[in-house]
């Protein structure tokens, strides 16, 4: 398909906001406060950041929100009563301000929940969220999207992607789905006829710094490797890396009770916690920090690209920005590649 | 909308069945009948059992799909949700997921002899196969089951293995661990690989299901071995942490095989290219 490209002018951005929103949709964008760049519902287009390289958290949680009810429960003399959640009628929502590498990583999060079992939860979340990606025209010594093949202009994962055309220019729009369509047609004045169809020169430079199928390649003979030790020696087993990810998905269920009634919930949780695999026996499959470490690269670099054909990471760095003691994936895998088995 | 996959059957308990110190089994019935309708499962499988305002707990189907209208499971009093099924009453309603995960793969042993073994609370995830077997007994040759506890008080289903005792077409062997045994016991003393390696019994056409502790496990295989069974004819049933049950929640994992989606039944074969996570 030929993408349908457009040109939006900057001042024309608040309108579509305007307008999206006269058509009660709720908008969730990016906002700058206490130093942490957050997805919030925006109520108004002004304080939306632009400036940022990078969100602090992911927008993941848009469709697989960090905890979640899965059933209500309550029981009564006239017995036990459960309803699960009801997800017929979640409002549209425009995630607005994407980074490519979060709109791809939806692409890796959905691989997960609908690999044989298909998980509706997230399915019905996801199905009412369009995404508007913004390319990146900055990066940092943390970013690495090209090294795990996407780009600061990658089109994946969004329904329209912005590109702003130089230092406060217009933007090239590209139409990506029929979600994107669903926008223009909204508000067709605001997507204009494009002269220009030329977005490379405006983006960010992310230089290439290893080659991920090389290093899937190599992961197979590298369980036993010492390298795991060496590399996680200061891991705090914390999880913030899981937390900010785009892409992880492991969840862990528990119960809430208040009285006689409660919840079940699905909450985020992370390989990277000792007590994750623990047996109520005691007995732990991964019992030290370095097994742990090594199920996380290994999943996003081995299992996923073997098993879903897609890899768990999208190289937006935010896990070394995130991380206590300052442990970089990026250093981590090129050492990898450098390695000698 | 579709199914919600983390929603459970309501379940009715009909009946609790005191095994050992600590270990209870359910027989549990579909509160609404359309449920036990569509509902079928094989040998092996296993699902999540809950009691809500607690959460919810994995273990195996302990009986055979050969036998309709009903599953039980088993399971010792260890953490909060087993805890919690232990304070729960005949005519209790608990919740159930599943079935999840692979099979044994009984079609293929079909005109074989099957040998079992195993050990403590591990017979509950080779009941299932068992019976179904026993259930179709023309189809193999030889059965023989190897059974050992650390005590003759924790050997589970008393009343099966006396059952199973007085069958002629089956070969039970019942042991308990040096120090275990009652006064009044008549079965074999010694641990479960030094009985295997004393019954000796044939590996020609034969497959071996081996269930129990880790440590028995360890070191039975090497004993299999050098009775001669290859390792495609050594089965054995996995259990890892899970929340799920279908390959999502990221726990159960050894290496790039899912516990919950690829086993939990894996050959030795399969168990050997796999690392030591488990």
């Amino acid at each position: 398909m030929n993408i349908d490209k457009r040109l939006v002018r900057k001042d024309s951005l608040e309108k579509l906001f305007d307008i999206l929103k006269q058509n009660s949709k709720k908008i969730y964008a990016p906002f700058l406060k206490n130093g942490k760049t957050t997805f919030r519902d925006a109520e108004s287009f002004a304080g939306i950041s632009t400036g940022h390289i990078q969100t602090s958290e992911s927008s993941k949680d848009i469709a697989f929100p960090r905890a979640e009810k899965i059933l209500d429960y309550s029981k009564s003399k006239e017995g036990l009563s459960v309803k699960g959640i009801d997800l017929k009628n979640l409002p549209g929502v425009i995630l607005w301000g994407v980074r490519p590498c979060d709109a791809v990583g939806i692409g890796e999060l959905s691989s997960i929940f609908n690999w044989d079992y298909k998980d509706e939860i997230y399915n019905n979340r996801l199905s009412q969220v369009t995404v508007f990606g913004f390319s990146c025209n900055k990066s940092d010594e943390y970013c690495f999207c090209t090294s795990v093949g996407g780009n600061p202009g990658n089109t994946a994962g969004s329904d329209i992607l912005f590109t702003c055309m130089g230092e406060d220019g217009d933007y090239l729009a590209e139409i990506l789905t029929e979600k994107g369509m669903t926008v223009v047609s909204i508000a067709p004045d605001l997507f204009e006829k494009s002269e220009t169809d030329e977005k490379e020169k405006f983006l960010a430079v992310v230089p290439v710094r290893f080659n991920h199928k090389e290093i899937s390649e190599k992961l197979d003979k590298f369980f036993e490797s010492k390298e795991w030790i060496d590399q996680s020696l200061r891991c705090l087993g914390c999880g913030a890396c899981a937390y900010v990810c785009p892409t992880c998905a492991c969840f862990d269920i528990q119960d809430e009770a208040h009285g006689k009634s409660g919840s079940r919930i699905r909450c985020w949780d992370s390989c990277g916690f000792s007590h994750f695999t623990l047996h109520t026996s005691g007995h732990n499959p991964r019992d030290v920090q370095s097994a742990r470490w090594r199920q996380r690269i290994m999943h996003k670099f081995s299992y996923m690209p073997e098993r879903l054909s897609v890899y768990g990471c999208t190289g937006c760095g935010r896990c070394s920005r995130a991380c206590p003691v300052d442990m970089n994936i990026l250093e981590n895998l090129i050492s990898i590649q450098e390695v000698t088995l | 909308m579709m199914d919600n996959l983390y929603m459970p059957y309501p379940m009715r308990i009909e009946r609790i069945t005191y095994e050992a110190p600590g270990v209870k089994t359910f027989m549990l019935k579909f509160v609404n009948e359309a449920d036990q309708d569509k509902f079928s499962y094989r040998a092996g499988q296993f699902g999540e059992y809950s009691v809500y305002g607690v959460g919810e707990s994995t273990f195996c189907i302990a009986s055979t799909p050969t036998r309709k209208g009903y599953i039980e499971c088993t399971f010792r009093q260890t953490g909060k949700v087993t805890n919690a099924l232990s304070g729960c009453e005949e005519g209790s309603i608990i919740g159930f997921r599943g079935p999840y995960g692979n099979v044994f793969p009984i079609d293929e042993w079909k005109g074989k002899s099957l040998l079992f073994i195993a050990g403590g609370i591990a017979l509950p995830p080779m009941r299932c196969v068992i019976w179904n077997a026993l259930d179709l007994r023309e189809n193999f040759k030889d059965v023989t089951i190897i059974y050992g506890a650390r005590t003759v008080k924790d050997l589970v289903y008393k009343d099966e293995l006396k059952d199973w005792e007085l069958r002629k077409d089956v070969k039970l062997v019942t042991t308990v661990d040096p120090g275990g045994e009652s006064p009044d016991w008549s079965g074999e003393i010694g641990f479960v690989p030094t009985i295997v390696e004393k019954i000796a019994p044939s590996s020609k056409d034969t497959i071996a299901i081996v269930c129990g502790p880790p440590v028995m496990i360890k070191y039975t295989f090497p004993v299999l071995a050098k009775l001669g069974f290859a390792d495609e004819n050594i089965y054995t049933t996995l259990e890892n942490r899970m929340k799920c049950g279908f390959g999502k929640c990221g726990r159960c994992n050894v290496g790039k095989l899912y516990v919950c989606k690829d086993g939990p039944v894996f050959s030795l074969a399969q168990l050997k290219e796999l690392p030591d996570e488990y």
